[in-house]
């Protein structure tokens, strides 16, 4: 299985998700530049955090131009998996592979701790190694976690069992505490806290690693389906 | 040269934490009659043409609604302005 981790101008949490790749899992991983066009011979994509052009103007925004992501967009339209955390999650938001949008948080501050996370659809690609409703702790670092979207949206998200990991207490405002959402299919997760930096119990949990043990999981199973 | 004033502001009925800090901070200093604050972002842009050499508002009106404003949560609006130039 090969992954990408794309690499924008102010990425800063690329070291991390290439980390959890090549030393937890032991897997082939690159990093891939934003101005790259092509993922061929990719099987996962993975946004990662940091500030992308410096967050100007909103977070994501500019980054969603970059000429990688209309081959991510490609990449997930094929049903192929894709994981935006943090900055990526925003990203994923703003190129409108996931629906809603990204505010300030509401006490305004900038948010750097561990936090309890609920899982709350372990029937994805992402979360097939956690217990339904299993709680997890996870970093966040953000500014801009704030997650929003109009009551027709929420309704499609909890219909089709989209919101996938919660905050056990809400820490920015959230809507019903979103902390990470797939889109219809399944096959595009994005998610504020940062499962790449939970892979050790050095590190203070190592909650995360399921989720990129899952994810390689799935490819596994459907590459057999496959070949 | 055509001046473009962009204003962006986020929808009512989406909360602004920042607007909601600021109220408080005027209604703390004694401007009671304050209700409400909503902040948003303003944008000036200089553009190379002349009026009614492009259709100059469906130009803007595209690039507010595939860059500048966010339309789940961002509302936006404009002015253009002539400049003359000696």
């Amino acid at each position: 299985m090969r992954w990408a981790v794309i690499v924008f101008p102010g990425s800063n949490a690329d070291t991390e998700m290439y980390h959890a790749i090549k030393d937890v899992l032991d897997g082939d991983v690159s990093y891939v530049w934003h101005e790259e066009t092509s993922l061929e011979g990719f099987d996962a994509v993975l946004l990662p955090g940091g500030f992308s052009y410096g967050d100007y103007l909103r977070s994501g925004a500019i980054a969603q131009f970059s000429p990688i992501m209309s081959e991510v967009v490609r990449f997930a339209e094929e049903g192929a998996p894709v994981l935006g955390v943090c900055n990526g999650f925003q990203i994923l938001l703003e190129i409108g592979l996931l629906p809603g949008a990204m505010r300030r948080n509401q006490q305004l501050t900038f948010l750097c701790k561990h936090v309890e996370l609920i899982v709350e659809n372990n029937q994805t690609g992402f979360t097939s190694g956690y217990e339904a409703g299993e709680k997890i702790t996870v970093p966040v670092a953000h500014g801009d976690g704030n997650y929003y979207c109009d009551d027709k949206t929420l309704g499609k998200l909890k219909e089709n069992g989209q919101i996938v990991f919660t905050y056990a207490k809400n820490i920015n405002g959230s809507i019903e505490n979103i902390a990470g959402i797939t889109n219809e299919r399944g096959n595009v997760l994005g998610m504020m806290p940062h499962p790449e930096r939970a892979v050790h119990t050095l590190l203070g949990s190592a909650d995360g690693a399921k989720l990129f043990e899952s994810m390689e999981r799935e490819w596994r199973e459907r590459d057999v389906i496959r070949t | 040269m055509i001046t473009v004033q962009v204003y962006v502001s986020l929808k009512q009925g989406v909360l602004d934490p920042q607007g909601s800090a600021v109220k408080q901070s005027l209604n703390t200093l004694g401007f009671s009659e304050v209700e409400d604050v909503r902040i948003g972002k303003h944008l000036t842009l200089t553009i190379d043409a002349e009026e009614g050499e492009v259709d100059i508002e469906e130009r803007v009106k595209q690039m507010c609604e595939k860059l500048l404003a966010n339309p789940v949560i961002e509302d936006y609006e404009f002015t253009i302005e002539e400049v003359v130039t000696s």
